[in-house]
């Protein structure tokens, strides 16, 4: 036993000694792990940085790797599924050689999808499965950029951008791998009323005032609110009352040490962040360069998956609620022999102490992944559920771990289950799963809220021996005295003074300012067009009303005649919604065939169906082709429209291609709609490349919706390995037939009584004719209204007729040329009649104004009129040729400038002899 | 106003055919006073050396005579500026002739956008000096006097000979917009940055509350070569959806302007076309003429206002006046012509020549349709009209061929050669510099760009001269030797 301790004893001394040395290098050479990108802006700023930079540039590709390691022996196994618990988790930076240690109960932030934003959370859990990978539970934490627009009106207060929420969303994975934890926080949890204390503002931490379910906001409970503020209590270095066998001043040199690390390493993001960017928050700076070196180093680590999975069929085992294990035990009785205490109680520290913590959510999940494939068993779990919080006052030791038990049996029977059952689950019944689920999971919450804020009461109040004396064993190394945490924040401090040439926002605040473009572009202002000063007035008429709902920006209520395609289109996106994967759709059809009204009603309903929870969350995003100045502005704005972040194409690219090839947590499923494809086409085709290529990375989840004209346009514009990655998920929209375009006018029309059935009829048999375009289609409606209600002003109810319906085609589709030759002046005429005979003269369909000229004289004389000068000619001829009845060649050749018709002979004749 | 009209109309319309006609008719001390700018800035300051003496003499004259009859020459200088105004403004304030229709048309568009909210778009279409401009601003001129449409419209008018791209077309239409006020000085930043921020402030609107906004092409077949047509697509794209109410009103004259579209453009296209077409008979262009001229009822001095007007009735029915015009309306029929023509008529009105007669207005209307390579040929030494006849025998001979200066000074030898007694035989020098004289007047043109290898001597050439314009020209040509003239009659009388 004693050799036991002293073994442990020198271990935490050595890493005392590998500490110390990075601390105070630690903070140059950090910077070093940065992308090309980063380290230019760097090298503009200030000298201190570009030596420390150049330093670290040497070893930056060798050891660039980060180690996580466990902490200590394994504190549990769990032998049917073969995972290993642990209390603590060493990071390890093979360069800086630099050791973090993180413990249970941390807060921590995890690399997100933005490399802006990583994610706070609280370690719950640490273990290792079968296939020795490491992974974390955890219990999340929402910034409030997380929170959906409309939500966070709900607060009705400022939120300062230290602030996180506690998260009780149900739909996030909390099981993450370990290797996307980036670095250890703290979170404190205040009242609603309190501020964060002004010595802290400056700090890099967070507060926590409420707990956010994904519809309201809601006041932290005093369970939750004392146990943050328990795993704050010892990470913030207030003496906790444990007394323990190592020696003293070795666990708090080895608390200063890791203290100082851990501040250094926030000085050196501070100074980073200073200089990279005025907008990234201090924390943000860390995941970025861990994005950047990721895509350096091209590894693929395993990342955290925020995401609920329902369906994954191998998932790993919770192992919270799992009984302990002897060795765990004994390790126990190595670390504090003085409390001999029966392990009993031991369990029931740990029990509860896992079980009050946050994750109600998981432990829910958990439950009800196993539960939802038999209906027995979640009869037993809810019995037992309910059975708890009737039993509780007794607070039992052996009644909470029979629970535990039990529930921890039901895990494994329900987790077998699963597995045998899950692949023959259709989407179908996949998504009347997630309705049940997160309905049995609202009611399970709340039920374990109560069991658990019980049992914390009992045990705060009972146990106070045992639970001082874990808290030691758990969090010995974090504790940190008041003076020793002054001094860092003294060193942190100056090396600032050394920075003056800086302009940017101060470096500690670790604010993230809600708007991450950057501050000084005044783009970021929203443009508006000013407001009319009257009204705009009501339609009075029913040709009035009829013309406002004809046009064609008016949304009607449905898509009459495209619930095929939009049915194709919602069951495509709807799929890869639950199955959380990506893909790509190829919609084509003439312009006109309501393939973008398609495409949107489709996101409306799927949208409405992720309100009513029916389908998980989805974020929605649209460009087009068109209204892009440039190819490459396409990542820009998908970029910007996804997180908000303006940059240049090239390094828009690069953030795209990180955040959809590298699978981050808690990130939601991307739809995005490309209109107007075929002008995303360029040379070497990469941005139709990458656009196709991210929905088949592995995390991507993102979903396209491509739209074009041209039916065969991956055939005909696309490289082989373009087209290849767009699948063959096609779809073409046919145009109208008249019967549709009848129905599609009529539906608009709904119950207004202003055209003629027959009207209807002769407009949708035009346009079917000519082009089957619905736009077409409503204009002509809506200017034959227009032509009505202009004839007939005396009599009130006119209804549009026929003839109105054939003046408004005679005025759209009528050409102008035949009329503009009838209304061209004489010598105009004369000269068409005079290229006519030139042309038939010399058989060729094309001549100088000399021969003409001569043509049109002899006309002129035979005519008997003043024949016209040279000039006249030429000044017809630029005329006609302005009016593009004529091709001309440049006029510079005065008299042998050539001379065409831009219409046919025949229609030249035909227009000049009914005179 | 000027410079607005200069800008669109005066140097795009006036065409280059006319170009040379105006040579001519530059002369005119009237014209300089009266301003025409349309008629292209190198050729208004080779006028204004050569006019200036005469500007003053005809100031000096007015001074005189107003010393004489005050009152009459006050009448003449007010009749100067109204009818000048009338006639050089046009596309302003101009009356509108003959095209009601379309006047309503127009005007209810515009109202239903203003008054409803609702987005259209239309193209107005008609051949150069048709009236399309004066149509929309006649139309906007009306709409800003109704009281609800006034403070519900913002305007942005845009020119294809301006904006000569998207780029140039967004920061006219953000300045014009105010939208550069709301974020300061840096709203211009990249392009594609300033198509977003346009986007998105007119994608914020609504039918109901936004203001609508009228964007006015002008010559619009421009815009159809930017890239992509990125502007009309989008600025189509709004009209057609919920946003901003906009109305698109292009004006052009090419005919073919739809099939320059592309085809989701055309598609966003309302397909409302207005098309001005000059569709008048002759009755109605004399009553053109008539209103253009008279004087209206509140013209101060109400006896020469009668007297005036009874005489531009008198003109009306004149024969020669008739016929004058009827040639005109012959020749072209838009009303911009009948301007030109009618204001080089009004600027010989001075205080002793109070009235408008017949004869000035075929004086305008012989300046107004002159030859001007002919007329060119005029001035020319009886060297160079030798060289241009052996031209033309040249092209006799070898039907058009182009030949170079060896050629036509051979041909001109023969000439001497037979006619030695009558002409001085130039030598070969003195001979080229006659033909390079005739070179930078443009009468005769290289037909391939000169190179450092070929000598001038060799380089082949071609008349732009037609044989009737040199025949004309030599019938006016003063104190012609009579043998040239034959020579130029038959290409053989050497014989």
């Amino acid at each position: 036993m004693q050799k036991k301790k002293k073994r442990k004893g020198v271990g935490e001394d050595e890493a005392c000694v590998t500490v110390s040395p990075s601390a105070s290098v630690g903070d140059g050479r950090k910077p070093a792990r940065r992308s090309a990108q980063t380290a230019l802006a760097i090298s503009k700023n200030c000298s201190f940085m570009c030596f420390c930079f150049s330093s670290g540039i040497m070893d930056t590709r060798q050891q660039s790797k980060i180690i996580y390691s466990w902490y200590g022996k394994p504190t549990n196994s769990d032998r049917k599924l073969r995972t290993l618990q642990y209390k603590g988790i060493l990071i390890k930076s093979e360069r800086s050689r630099k050791e973090r240690c993180i413990q249970l109960g941390d807060f921590v932030l995890v690399e997100g999808e933005n490399a802006d934003q990583p994610f706070v959370a609280q370690l719950l859990d640490l273990y290792e499965d079968g296939a020795e990978q490491k992974h974390a539970v955890v219990q999340w934490f929402s910034h409030i950029s997380e929170i959906p627009k409309n939500k966070q009106k709900l607060l009705k207060r400022r939120i300062s951008s230290q602030e996180v929420f506690f998260d009780k969303v149900s739909g996030y994975d909390t099981d993450i791998a370990v290797e996307t934890i980036i670095d250890s926080v703290l979170v404190i949890p205040l009242r609603l009323k309190d501020e964060l204390p002004t010595r802290l503002k400056k700090e890099k931490i967070f507060c926590v005032k409420q707990s956010w379910d994904g519809k309201c906001f809601k006041a932290l409970s005093p369970h939750t609110f004392s146990k943050l503020n328990e795993a704050n209590r010892k990470e913030d270095g207030i003496p906790n009352s444990f007394n323990s066998f190592v020696p003293s001043d070795i666990i708090s040199s080895a608390k200063k040490e890791t203290k100082k690390a851990g501040l250094s390493a926030t000085k050196t993001k501070n100074v980073e962040m200073e200089i990279e960017s005025k907008h990234s928050a201090s924390k943000s700076s860390l995941s970025k360069k861990r994005h950047s070196l990721r895509v350096a180093n091209g590894i693929k680590n395993p990342t955290a998956r925020k995401k609920l999975e329902l369906n994954s069929p191998t998932r790993s085992p919770k192992s919270k609620l799992l009984e302990q294990e002897d060795i765990w035990a004994l390790l126990d009785d190595d670390c504090d022999s003085q409390l001999l205490k029966p392990t009993a109680i031991k369990r029931k520290v740990k029990f509860t102490e896992v079980l009050s913590s946050p994750p109600k959510i998981t432990c829910a999940n958990d439950k009800l992944k196993s539960v939802f494939g038999t209906a027995e068993d979640q009869e037993v779990l809810s019995g037992t559920l309910r059975l708890s919080p009737y039993r509780k006052l007794e607070d039992s030791n052996e009644k909470v771990k029979s629970l535990n038990m039990e529930v921890d049996a039901i895990v494994l029977t329900g987790h077998k289950e699963l597995g045998s059952q899950s692949p023959a689950v259709t989407p179908r019944s996949r998504r009347t799963c997630t309705q049940e689920t997160s309905t049995r999971i609202a009611e399970q919450i709340s039920l374990l809220n109560m069991l658990e804020s019980k049992e914390e009461e009992d045990f705060l109040s009972s146990s106070d021996g045992s639970y001082s004396s874990s808290s030691e064993e758990e969090d010995s190394d974090v504790s940190c005295t008041p003076e020793k945490k002054t001094k860092p924040s003294r060193m942190f401090s100056t090396p600032k003074s050394s920075r003056k040439p800086s302009v940017h926002t101060p470096a500690k605040t670790p604010k993230k300012t809600p708007l991450p473009g950057t501050p000084r572009t005044p783009r970021n202002a929203t443009p508006e067009i000013p407001r009319r000063s009257h009204a705009a007035q009501k339609p009075t008429s029913v040709l009035e009303e009829a013309r406002l709902r004809l046009h064609v920006s008016a949304v009607p209520e449905s898509l009459p005649c495209r619930e095929e395609e939009f049915q194709d289109i919602y069951n495509f996106v709807e799929s890869k919604l639950i199955d959380g994967t990506g893909g790509c759709m190829y919609i084509s059809g003439v312009p006109g065939t309501g393939k973008t009204a398609t495409v949107h009603e489709v996101i409306r309903c799927l949208q409405r169906a992720t309100e009513d929870d029916d389908l998980p969350s989805f974020q929605f995003i649209e460009i087009n082709g068109m209204k892009l100045t440039d190819p490459h502005q396409a990542y820009v704005q998908i970029l910007e429209l996804l997180t908000g972040q303006k940059v240049t194409a090239t390094h828009a690219a690069v953030l795209l291609a990180n955040l959809f090839c590298t699978p981050g947590p808690k990130r939601k499923t991307t739809v995005l709609v490309v209109d107007e494809l075929d002008l995303l086409w360029t040379r070497k085709q990469n941005v139709m490349y990458n656009l196709f290529d991210w929905p088949t990375q592995k995390h991507s989840k993102l979903i396209i919706l491509a739209i074009a004209n041209t039916m065969d346009l991956p055939e005909r514009i696309m490289m082989n390995r373009v087209s290849s990655r767009l699948g063959l998920t096609r779809m073409s929209f046919q145009p109208y037939t008249y019967k549709q375009l009848q129905q599609i006018i009529s539906s608009r029309l709904n119950s207004v009584k202003a055209f003629e059935e027959d009207a209807i009829q002769l407009v949708s048999r035009k346009v079917a004719a000519l082009s089957g375009d619905a736009r077409r289609c409503l204009d002509i409606c809506r200017r034959a209204a227009e032509i009505c209600e202009f004839s007939s002003q005396k009599s009130a109810d006119e209804i549009v007729r026929m003839t109105h319906i054939t003046q408004a085609i005679d005025e759209m589709f009528s050409s102008p040329y035949i009329q503009a030759i009838r209304n061209a002046s004489l010598h105009e005429q004369i000269f068409f009649k005079a290229i006519l005979a030139e042309f038939r003269r010399v058989g060729v369909e094309e001549a100088t104004v000399q021969q003409v000229y001569r043509q049109h004289i002899a006309l002129c004389r035979m005519e008997g009129m003043q024949s016209p000068t040279v000039s006249d000619i030429l000044a017809i001829c630029a005329r006609l040729g302005a009016c593009r009845l004529l091709l001309l060649e440049s006029s510079s050749k005065y008299l042998h400038m050539r001379v065409r018709l831009n219409i046919s002979q025949d229609d030249v004749m035909y227009a000049l002899k009914d005179d | 106003m000027e410079l607005r009209g200069e800008g669109s109309g005066g140097v795009g319309r006036a065409g280059k055919a006319r170009r040379g006609r105006s040579r001519e008719a530059g002369g005119q001390a009237a014209r300089a006073l009266l301003g025409i700018e349309r008629e292209g800035r190198a050729r208004a300051r080779r006028r204004r050396l050569t006019a200036s003496p005469q500007i003053e003499s005809s100031a000096m004259n007015k001074r005189k005579l107003k010393e004489s009859s005050g009152t009459d020459g006050e009448c003449i200088s007010q009749v100067q500026k109204m009818l000048r105004e009338r006639l050089c403004h046009h596309r302003a304030m101009g009356k509108l002739f003959g095209i009601d229709q379309q006047y309503k048309h127009l005007l209810e568009l515009l109202k239903q956008t203003t008054v409803c909210g609702e987005s259209n778009s239309a193209l107005i279409i008609g051949p150069r000096g048709s009236g399309k401009t004066a149509l929309l601003n006649r139309v906007l001129k009306d709409l800003r006097e109704m009281k609800q449409v006034k403070e519900n419209l913002l305007e942005v008018h845009l020119n294809g000979l301006l904006q000569t791209n998207d780029k140039v077309a967004l920061k006219e239409i953000t300045r014009q917009l105010h939208l550069e006020n709301v974020v300061g000085d840096k709203v211009f930043g990249s392009f594609a940055e300033n198509l977003a921020f346009l986007l998105e402030a007119l994608r914020k609107g609504n039918r109901t509350s936004s203001c609508p906004v009228l964007f006015v092409l002008d010559e619009f077949d421009l815009f159809v070569h930017h890239k992509n047509q990125t502007l009309l697509y989008n600025l189509f794209d709004i009209s057609q959806s919920a946003q901003t109410p906009v109305t698109v009103i292009g004006l052009t004259c090419r005919q073919d302007i739809l099939e320059l579209l592309e085809k989701r453009v055309k598609s966003r296209f309302s397909h409302r076309r207005i098309y001005l077409m000059n569709s008048f008979a002759f009755k109605q262009y004399i009553r053109i003429f008539k209103e253009q001229l008279s004087l209206p009822a509140e013209f101060p001095d109400k006896a020469f206002a009668q007297k005036w007007n009874s005489n531009i009735q008198l003109l009306t029915e004149d024969k020669t006046v008739q016929d004058i015009l009827q040639n005109l309306f012959h020749y072209s029929k838009d009303l911009r012509s009948l301007n030109f023509l009618l204001m080089l008529a009004v600027s010989n009105v001075t205080v002793r020549h109070p009235l408008i007669t017949a004869s000035d207005l075929q004086e305008a209307s012989k300046q107004y349709r002159m030859d001007s390579k002919a007329n060119i040929v005029h001035g020319l030494s009886v060297l160079e009209i030798c060289l241009i006849i052996a031209m033309k025998h040249l092209n006799d001979v070898y039907e058009g061929e182009p030949f170079n200066f060896q050629m036509v000074y051979n041909e001109f030898q023969k000439f001497i050669q037979r006619k030695a007694h009558c002409m001085y035989n130039f030598e070969k020098p003195v001979v080229m510099k006659a033909f390079e004289h005739l070179l930078q007047l443009e009468l005769v043109k290289p037909i391939e760009r000169p190179s450092v290898r070929s000598q001038r001597e060799y380089l082949l050439m071609e008349l732009l001269l037609d044989n009737n314009q040199i025949m004309d020209a030599l019938q006016a040509y003063p104190n012609c030797p009579t043998d040239v003239k034959q020579w130029a009659a038959s290409s053989l009388s050497w014989l």
